[in-house]
């Protein structure tokens, strides 16, 4: 049995849709990433995209604020709307529209500044220039992820020399500065230890109250701990798909395609 | 991690003697002109003009002379190749036709005798702009010279930050230009002053170019449409041409050589300073 399009916005449409992707695919060359995924990212909510490696899960989260811009020989199709706007619209504002879309990496990416330039940078280049108000949103958003104890006496040392998961949370807090209404996180968890890795895991959780949440994970046991919407990517003639999507619940419990029951009960992927 | 350590003795020997020769040819130089400059140096030898040709006196005015044409080489292409350093590694993808042609073209000026600058340097600055002999024509000159050095290093430098910082910067929604400004320069630090001290080098010890442009004249130069004569045609001039002359081209060479020194020491220090505070935790995180 397979899943229509449309029967994958379905899925969503009571709920407030924040974006929403229509047959997006992307190209790299001649080499398709993975082609006609339409899903929608919902407010407040935390989307889950599970799958095996090379199936484009990546690939897709830079699409949503054109960060596929940057890559040299990269084609996107299909359509991508934030609320009303038209993400693919040439003409739009990529630097508003980033702002509006935060994106955290796999790997902690830090600037090699001090931690209190890591937000100071960023503010000013979008206008918040007044010194005081950086201080408060550094201390807000700092207590938002947690980190705040552990670093106020240290806003001026190096921010590469904190552990890789207070990187991982410092770079959370750095895109929540911008206090932005989706954040996209790639594989957020995979380059952390353990411990880090369920703090981290944890802050995810907690950042659903106020921001609409799209995570890429490898780590099937994690997308049910948080996800409350999951999409399940594939590699079906060398090219990604999204096979499923839909509540977490019913995908996990009762999955309609015969692969997502075959990959979250371990016998594929 | 450590390395096996290779046991067979002939190559132990052979890679030793290789280290011996590199070390001890550079060792044997410099203590040969220490060892027959270090008595000429004094105070009075480096504020003082030449007397009788050059035989006498020191070498107040010609100092300043190297000052001057290396100031006028390094302001000219300091600027002029980190600029297009930056448009090469950061507005040119590396497969680009338009990147590539620049770069094969730095590559050959940089294999360029020097004469054949000084000839360009002499037919275009001396005589095509009018600027005649002087500190402004071999300042030029050298600035040509030097820039294929500075443009590709820097070029290196800018390559060697890491994409996620670039990456990052964009996801935040950072203008590139404030990216390079703030992020990518100070990261590429390092390979700038590299190319500097490169650039420097190559500039004090070039005599051939400066032979046709900024001339022989070793008076006090009063601006810079003077000629100037530098320190590297100084000794030339002393060692080739001079009879008696041996003594004070051998102080000169010593104080271009400790010049030399002390800027590769500040460049190394400034590197050094600025890789610990930006690059060192990137690489051995």
């Amino acid at each position: 049995m397979t899943v229509t399009n449309l029967d994958n916005l379905q899925a969503t449409t009571q709920e407030s849709v924040l974006m929403r992707t229509e047959q997006l695919s992307l190209s790299y060359g001649k080499k398709i990433a993975f082609e006609d995924v339409s899903i929608a990212i919902n407010q407040s909510k935390i989307t889950a995209l599970v799958g095996p490696s090379g199936c484009g899960k990546s690939s897709f989260l830079s699409c949503l604020n054109r960060l596929t811009d940057l890559i040299d020989n990269c084609r996107v199709t299909g359509r991508i709307f934030l609320e009303k706007w038209d993400v693919m619209n040439r003409q739009i504002d990529t630097i508003a529209l980033r702002r509006r879309v935060g994106h955290i990496f796999q790997k902690p990416n830090p600037f090699p500044l001090d931690l209190w330039k890591n937000f100071a940078f960023p503010l000013k280049e979008h206008g918040v220039k007044n010194r005081q108000e950086i201080d408060l949103i550094v201390e807000r958003v700092l207590k938002d992820v947690g980190l705040w104890h552990e670093v106020k006496d240290r806003l001026k040392d190096s921010a590469l020399a904190l552990s890789g998961g207070q990187q991982q949370r410092l770079c959370i807090a750095r895109a929540l500065a911008l206090e932005p209404e989706v954040l996209l996180m790639d594989e957020p968890c995979s380059a952390l230890d353990p411990i880090s890795s369920g703090v981290v895991e944890d802050l995810i959780a907690s950042l659903r109250q106020k921001y609409a949440v799209l995570v890429v994970t490898h780590n099937l046991a994690q997308a049910k701990r948080i996800a409350d919407y999951v999409g399940v990517f594939w590699v079906r003639d060398n090219r990604g798909k999204l096979i499923e999507f839909g509540e977490a619940k019913q995908v996990f419990e009762s999955p309609q395609h015969d692969l997502t029951a075959a990959y979250i009960s371990g016998h594929r992927g | 991690m450590k390395q096996e350590i290779i046991k067979s003795p002939i190559s132990t020997i052979l890679v030793w003697l290789v280290a011996v020769l590199v070390t001890g040819t550079f060792a044997w130089i410099l203590g040969d002109i220490i060892f027959h400059g270090v008595g000429g140096i004094s105070w009075e030898f480096l504020t003082t003009a030449p007397e009788d040709a050059g035989r006498s006196g020191g070498i107040g005015p010609i100092l300043v002379s190297t000052g001057l044409i290396l100031a006028v080489a390094m302001g000219v292409s300091v600027p002029l190749g980190v600029g297009t350093a930056i448009l090469l590694a950061e507005f040119t993808s590396a497969t680009n036709w338009f990147g590539r042609f620049v770069r094969r073209s730095l590559d050959i000026l940089a294999g360029v005798p020097s004469i054949v600058f000084g000839l360009f340097g002499n037919a275009f600055f001396a005589k095509t702009l009018g600027l005649g002999f002087s500190i402004l024509s071999g300042g030029l000159t050298l600035a040509c010279m030097v820039l294929p050095i500075l443009i590709r290093s820097a070029e290196e430098g800018l390559r060697g930050v890491p994409d996620e910082l670039r990456l990052g910067a964009a996801a935040l929604g950072l203008s590139r230009t404030a990216t390079l400004f703030h992020l990518l320069l100070p990261a590429a630090i390092p390979g700038l002053l590299v190319g500097l001290v490169l650039g420097i080098g190559r500039a004090i010890a070039e005599t051939a170019a400066l032979v046709f442009t900024s001339g022989y004249v070793a008076r006090m130069p009063q601006s810079l449409l003077d000629s100037g004569r530098s320190l590297s045609i100084h000794i030339f001039d002393l060692s080739m041409n001079i009879s008696g002359g041996d003594t004070n081209a051998y102080g000169s060479a010593l104080v271009l050589v400790i010049l030399f020194l002390m800027i590769n020491a500040t460049a190394a220090w400034l590197a050094h300073q600025s890789s610990s505070k930006y690059n060192d935790s990137y690489q051995f995180r």
